[in-house]
Protein backbone atom coordinates (compact mmCIF):
# COMPACT_ATOMS: atom_id res chain seq x y z
CA UNK A 1 0.00 0.00 0.00
CA UNK A 2 2.77 2.39 0.91
CA UNK A 3 4.92 4.08 -1.72
CA UNK A 4 8.02 3.06 0.18
CA UNK A 5 7.39 -0.46 1.33
CA UNK A 6 10.90 -1.04 2.59
CA UNK A 7 11.07 2.12 4.64
CA UNK A 8 7.60 1.43 5.97
CA UNK A 9 8.62 -2.02 7.09
CA UNK A 10 11.64 -0.65 8.89
CA UNK A 11 9.55 1.87 10.73
CA UNK A 12 7.23 -0.82 12.08
CA UNK A 13 10.23 -3.02 12.85
CA UNK A 14 11.73 -0.24 14.93
CA UNK A 15 8.66 -0.04 17.10
CA UNK A 16 8.83 -3.79 17.67
CA UNK A 17 12.52 -3.64 18.56
CA UNK A 18 11.95 -0.82 21.05
CA UNK A 19 9.02 -2.71 22.63
CA UNK A 20 11.02 -5.93 22.95
CA UNK A 21 13.93 -4.04 24.50
CA UNK A 22 11.59 -2.40 27.01
CA UNK A 23 10.17 -5.83 27.93
CA UNK A 24 13.69 -7.18 28.42
CA UNK A 25 14.71 -4.27 30.66
CA UNK A 26 11.46 -4.65 32.66
CA UNK A 27 12.13 -8.34 33.13
CA UNK A 28 15.56 -7.66 34.57
CA UNK A 29 14.15 -4.84 36.62
CA UNK A 30 16.91 -2.26 36.33
CA UNK A 31 17.92 0.13 33.63
CA UNK A 32 21.58 -0.36 32.89
CA UNK A 33 23.64 -0.05 29.72
CA UNK A 34 24.29 -3.77 29.70
CA UNK A 35 20.60 -4.63 29.95
CA UNK A 36 19.62 -2.22 27.17
CA UNK A 37 22.33 -3.55 24.86
CA UNK A 38 21.44 -7.17 25.57
CA UNK A 39 17.76 -6.35 25.04
CA UNK A 40 18.55 -4.65 21.72
CA UNK A 41 20.60 -7.64 20.57
CA UNK A 42 17.81 -10.09 21.44
CA UNK A 43 15.15 -7.85 19.89
CA UNK A 44 17.17 -7.68 16.66
CA UNK A 45 17.68 -11.44 16.66
CA UNK A 46 13.97 -12.07 17.26
CA UNK A 47 12.71 -9.62 14.63
CA UNK A 48 15.16 -10.72 11.94
CA UNK A 49 15.25 -14.40 12.83
CA UNK A 50 11.54 -15.01 13.35
CA UNK A 51 9.63 -13.22 10.65
CA UNK A 52 6.06 -12.32 11.46
CA UNK A 53 3.36 -11.20 9.08
CA UNK A 54 3.72 -7.42 8.93
CA UNK A 55 0.83 -5.42 10.33
CA UNK A 56 -0.21 -2.63 8.01
CA UNK A 57 -0.51 0.56 9.99
CA UNK A 58 -1.45 3.64 8.01
CA UNK A 59 -2.97 5.64 10.77
CA UNK A 60 -1.58 8.19 13.12
CA UNK A 61 -1.48 8.29 16.86
CA UNK A 62 -3.84 10.78 18.50
CA UNK A 63 -3.01 11.37 22.16
CA UNK A 64 -6.42 12.82 23.08
CA UNK A 65 -8.28 9.95 21.45
CA UNK A 66 -5.92 7.45 23.03
CA UNK A 67 -6.44 8.87 26.53
CA UNK A 68 -10.20 8.77 25.99
CA UNK A 69 -9.94 5.13 24.87
CA UNK A 70 -7.74 4.22 27.84
CA UNK A 71 -9.84 6.00 30.46
CA UNK A 72 -13.06 4.51 29.15
CA UNK A 73 -11.40 1.09 29.00
CA UNK A 74 -10.35 1.18 32.66
CA UNK A 75 -13.84 2.29 33.76
CA UNK A 76 -15.46 -0.38 31.59
CA UNK A 77 -13.13 -3.08 32.89
CA UNK A 78 -14.02 -2.27 36.50
CA UNK A 79 -17.74 -2.11 35.67
CA UNK A 80 -17.60 -5.37 33.69
CA UNK A 81 -15.77 -7.22 36.44
CA UNK A 82 -18.32 -6.26 39.07
CA UNK A 83 -21.27 -6.99 36.78
CA UNK A 84 -20.00 -10.48 35.99
CA UNK A 85 -19.20 -11.08 39.68
CA UNK A 86 -22.71 -9.98 40.62
CA UNK A 87 -24.31 -12.38 38.15
CA UNK A 88 -22.01 -15.16 39.37
CA UNK A 89 -22.83 -14.63 43.04
CA UNK A 90 -26.58 -14.06 42.65
CA UNK A 91 -28.43 -17.15 43.86
CA UNK A 92 -30.65 -19.03 41.41
CA UNK A 93 -30.13 -16.63 38.55
CA UNK A 94 -29.57 -18.02 35.07
CA UNK A 95 -28.26 -15.40 32.63
CA UNK A 96 -29.79 -15.45 29.16
CA UNK A 97 -27.17 -14.68 26.57
CA UNK A 98 -27.12 -14.04 22.85
CA UNK A 99 -24.71 -14.29 19.96
CA UNK A 100 -24.83 -11.12 17.89
CA UNK A 101 -23.03 -10.13 14.71
CA UNK A 102 -21.68 -6.61 14.46
CA UNK A 103 -20.61 -5.14 11.13
CA UNK A 104 -17.61 -2.95 11.84
CA UNK A 105 -17.04 0.14 9.75
CA UNK A 106 -13.32 -0.17 9.11
CA UNK A 107 -11.73 -3.03 7.20
CA UNK A 108 -8.30 -2.94 8.78
CA UNK A 109 -6.99 -6.08 10.51
CA UNK A 110 -5.35 -3.97 13.18
CA UNK A 111 -8.49 -2.11 14.22
CA UNK A 112 -10.52 -5.31 14.01
CA UNK A 113 -8.07 -6.98 16.40
CA UNK A 114 -7.99 -4.04 18.79
CA UNK A 115 -11.77 -3.73 18.87
CA UNK A 116 -12.14 -7.47 19.42
CA UNK A 117 -9.59 -7.52 22.25
CA UNK A 118 -11.08 -4.54 24.01
CA UNK A 119 -14.65 -5.78 23.54
CA UNK A 120 -13.72 -9.06 25.22
CA UNK A 121 -12.60 -7.25 28.35
CA UNK A 122 -15.46 -4.78 28.73
CA UNK A 123 -19.07 -5.32 29.84
CA UNK A 124 -21.08 -8.25 28.75
CA UNK A 125 -19.37 -9.30 25.54
CA UNK A 126 -16.94 -11.97 24.39
CA UNK A 127 -15.75 -12.45 20.84
CA UNK A 128 -16.72 -15.87 19.46
CA UNK A 129 -15.81 -15.43 15.83
CA UNK A 130 -14.17 -12.69 13.80
CA UNK A 131 -14.74 -12.63 10.09
CA UNK A 132 -11.77 -10.84 8.64
CA UNK A 133 -12.88 -10.36 5.04
CA UNK A 134 -16.24 -8.82 5.80
CA UNK A 135 -15.20 -7.16 9.05
CA UNK A 136 -17.96 -8.78 11.09
CA UNK A 137 -17.41 -9.60 14.74
CA UNK A 138 -19.62 -12.22 16.39
CA UNK A 139 -19.91 -11.65 20.11
CA UNK A 140 -21.50 -13.53 22.93
CA UNK A 141 -23.45 -11.32 25.30
CA UNK A 142 -23.53 -12.78 28.80
CA UNK A 143 -26.83 -11.33 29.94
CA UNK A 144 -29.02 -9.56 27.44
CA UNK A 145 -31.22 -7.99 30.11
CA UNK A 146 -28.29 -6.44 31.93
CA UNK A 147 -26.74 -5.13 28.71
CA UNK A 148 -29.99 -3.31 27.96
CA UNK A 149 -31.03 -5.39 24.95
CA UNK A 150 -29.45 -6.62 21.74
CA UNK A 151 -29.22 -3.25 20.06
CA UNK A 152 -27.54 -1.62 23.06
CA UNK A 153 -24.91 -4.39 23.05
CA UNK A 154 -24.34 -3.86 19.33
CA UNK A 155 -24.01 -0.12 19.80
CA UNK A 156 -21.48 -0.66 22.62
CA UNK A 157 -19.18 -2.53 20.22
CA UNK A 158 -19.57 0.15 17.55
CA UNK A 159 -18.74 2.84 20.13
CA UNK A 160 -15.68 0.85 21.13
CA UNK A 161 -14.60 0.72 17.49
CA UNK A 162 -15.14 4.46 17.14
CA UNK A 163 -12.89 5.12 20.14
CA UNK A 164 -10.21 2.84 18.66
CA UNK A 165 -10.43 4.64 15.31
CA UNK A 166 -10.33 8.07 16.92
CA UNK A 167 -7.18 7.02 18.78
CA UNK A 168 -5.24 5.45 15.92
CA UNK A 169 -6.78 5.94 12.49
CA UNK A 170 -5.70 8.46 9.88
CA UNK A 171 -8.10 11.10 8.54
CA UNK A 172 -8.72 9.04 5.38
CA UNK A 173 -9.57 5.94 7.41
CA UNK A 174 -11.93 7.94 9.61
CA UNK A 175 -13.64 9.32 6.49
CA UNK A 176 -13.89 5.84 4.98
CA UNK A 177 -15.51 4.58 8.17
CA UNK A 178 -18.03 7.40 7.94
CA UNK A 179 -16.89 9.08 11.13
CA UNK A 180 -15.41 12.20 9.57
CA UNK A 181 -12.87 14.38 11.31
CA UNK A 182 -13.82 15.79 14.63
CA UNK A 183 -13.30 19.53 14.57
CA UNK B 1 6.78 11.13 60.70
CA UNK B 2 5.40 11.93 57.28
CA UNK B 3 7.41 9.03 55.90
CA UNK B 4 5.72 6.73 58.40
CA UNK B 5 2.31 8.11 57.54
CA UNK B 6 2.90 7.47 53.87
CA UNK B 7 3.95 3.95 54.68
CA UNK B 8 0.67 3.40 56.53
CA UNK B 9 -1.35 4.88 53.64
CA UNK B 10 0.45 2.62 51.18
CA UNK B 11 -0.07 -0.42 53.40
CA UNK B 12 -3.79 0.25 53.78
CA UNK B 13 -4.20 0.87 50.03
CA UNK B 14 -2.26 -2.32 49.39
CA UNK B 15 -4.51 -4.31 51.73
CA UNK B 16 -7.64 -2.91 50.06
CA UNK B 17 -6.30 -3.83 46.60
CA UNK B 18 -5.29 -7.33 47.70
CA UNK B 19 -8.68 -8.00 49.30
CA UNK B 20 -10.55 -6.57 46.28
CA UNK B 21 -8.47 -8.70 43.94
CA UNK B 22 -9.07 -11.78 46.04
CA UNK B 23 -12.82 -11.11 46.04
CA UNK B 24 -12.90 -10.77 42.24
CA UNK B 25 -10.85 -13.94 41.77
CA UNK B 26 -13.30 -15.73 44.09
CA UNK B 27 -16.28 -14.39 42.11
CA UNK B 28 -14.59 -15.55 38.90
CA UNK B 29 -14.21 -19.02 40.37
CA UNK B 30 -17.85 -19.13 41.44
CA UNK B 31 -18.86 -17.96 37.97
CA UNK B 32 -16.85 -20.66 36.23
CA UNK B 33 -18.55 -23.23 38.44
CA UNK B 34 -22.09 -21.88 38.26
CA UNK B 35 -22.62 -20.49 34.76
CA UNK B 36 -24.73 -22.70 32.51
CA UNK B 37 -22.55 -23.07 29.41
CA UNK B 38 -19.07 -22.68 28.01
CA UNK B 39 -19.41 -19.15 26.64
CA UNK B 40 -20.83 -17.80 29.89
CA UNK B 41 -17.99 -19.48 31.78
CA UNK B 42 -15.44 -17.76 29.58
CA UNK B 43 -16.92 -14.42 30.62
CA UNK B 44 -16.14 -15.28 34.21
CA UNK B 45 -12.66 -16.37 33.16
CA UNK B 46 -11.78 -13.12 31.42
CA UNK B 47 -13.26 -10.10 33.17
CA UNK B 48 -13.26 -10.44 36.96
CA UNK B 49 -10.16 -12.57 36.76
CA UNK B 50 -8.18 -9.95 34.79
CA UNK B 51 -9.14 -7.07 37.07
CA UNK B 52 -8.67 -9.26 40.13
CA UNK B 53 -5.14 -10.11 39.06
CA UNK B 54 -4.44 -6.44 38.27
CA UNK B 55 -5.64 -5.43 41.75
CA UNK B 56 -3.52 -8.10 43.45
CA UNK B 57 -0.51 -6.88 41.46
CA UNK B 58 -1.19 -3.24 42.40
CA UNK B 59 -1.47 -4.31 46.02
CA UNK B 60 1.82 -6.16 45.75
CA UNK B 61 3.52 -3.18 44.10
CA UNK B 62 2.32 -0.88 46.90
CA UNK B 63 3.71 -3.26 49.49
CA UNK B 64 7.02 -4.04 47.75
CA UNK B 65 7.88 -0.45 46.72
CA UNK B 66 11.10 -1.48 45.00
CA UNK B 67 11.76 -0.69 41.35
CA UNK B 68 12.87 -4.01 39.95
CA UNK B 69 10.01 -6.23 41.07
CA UNK B 70 7.34 -3.61 40.32
CA UNK B 71 8.31 -3.42 36.62
CA UNK B 72 7.95 -7.18 36.32
CA UNK B 73 4.45 -6.86 37.82
CA UNK B 74 3.57 -4.25 35.17
CA UNK B 75 4.60 -6.77 32.51
CA UNK B 76 2.44 -9.49 34.09
CA UNK B 77 -0.60 -7.18 33.97
CA UNK B 78 0.04 -6.09 30.37
CA UNK B 79 0.48 -9.63 29.07
CA UNK B 80 -2.54 -10.83 31.01
CA UNK B 81 -4.68 -8.18 29.32
CA UNK B 82 -3.24 -9.04 25.91
CA UNK B 83 -3.61 -12.80 26.19
CA UNK B 84 -6.80 -13.37 28.21
CA UNK B 85 -9.20 -12.14 25.46
CA UNK B 86 -7.35 -14.11 22.79
CA UNK B 87 -7.43 -17.29 24.85
CA UNK B 88 -11.13 -16.77 25.60
CA UNK B 89 -11.78 -16.18 21.90
CA UNK B 90 -9.99 -19.38 20.89
CA UNK B 91 -11.82 -21.48 23.51
CA UNK B 92 -15.16 -19.87 22.69
CA UNK B 93 -14.67 -20.39 18.96
CA UNK B 94 -13.66 -24.03 19.36
CA UNK B 95 -16.58 -24.62 21.73
CA UNK B 96 -19.03 -22.98 19.39
CA UNK B 97 -17.86 -25.03 16.42
CA UNK B 98 -18.04 -28.31 18.29
CA UNK B 99 -21.52 -27.63 19.63
CA UNK B 100 -20.66 -27.07 23.27
CA UNK B 101 -22.95 -24.05 23.41
CA UNK B 102 -26.42 -24.39 24.85
CA UNK B 103 -28.52 -22.67 22.23
CA UNK B 104 -31.67 -22.95 24.35
CA UNK B 105 -30.25 -20.24 26.61
CA UNK B 106 -29.53 -17.85 23.74
CA UNK B 107 -32.05 -15.13 23.01
CA UNK B 108 -30.63 -14.55 19.53
CA UNK B 109 -27.99 -16.48 17.62
CA UNK B 110 -26.89 -14.51 14.59
CA UNK B 111 -23.76 -16.59 13.96
CA UNK B 112 -25.68 -19.81 13.33
CA UNK B 113 -28.25 -18.08 11.16
CA UNK B 114 -25.50 -16.31 9.17
CA UNK B 115 -23.62 -19.57 8.72
CA UNK B 116 -26.74 -21.35 7.50
CA UNK B 117 -27.40 -18.54 5.05
CA UNK B 118 -23.80 -18.72 3.78
CA UNK B 119 -24.09 -22.47 3.40
CA UNK B 120 -27.24 -22.16 1.31
CA UNK B 121 -25.53 -19.55 -0.84
CA UNK B 122 -22.40 -21.67 -1.30
CA UNK B 123 -24.45 -24.68 -2.37
CA UNK B 124 -25.88 -22.56 -5.16
CA UNK B 125 -22.51 -21.38 -6.39
CA UNK B 126 -19.77 -23.73 -5.20
CA UNK B 127 -16.69 -21.75 -6.31
CA UNK B 128 -17.89 -18.26 -5.64
CA UNK B 129 -17.18 -16.28 -2.53
CA UNK B 130 -20.19 -14.12 -3.19
CA UNK B 131 -20.42 -10.37 -2.90
CA UNK B 132 -19.54 -8.53 0.24
CA UNK B 133 -22.51 -7.31 2.08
Amino acid sequence: MSLHPRRHRWRTQWATIVWLTVVWVFLWGDLSVGNVLAGLAIALAVTTGLRMAPIAFHGRFRPAGFLHLLGRFVLDLVKASFEVSLIALRPRYVPHGAVIGVQLRSHSDLYLTLTAELSSLVPGSLVVEAHRLTGVLYLHVLDVRQSGGIEAARQAVLDQEERVLRAFASDEELDAAGLGVRA
Amino acid sequence: MTQDQWTIVADVASAVCLLGGAFLAFAAGVGVLRFPDLLARMHAGTKPQTLGLALVLIGLALRLRSGGAVWALVLVAVFQMLTAPVAAHMVGRAGYRTGKVRSDLLVVDELTSDQERAQVRDQGRPDDDGPRD
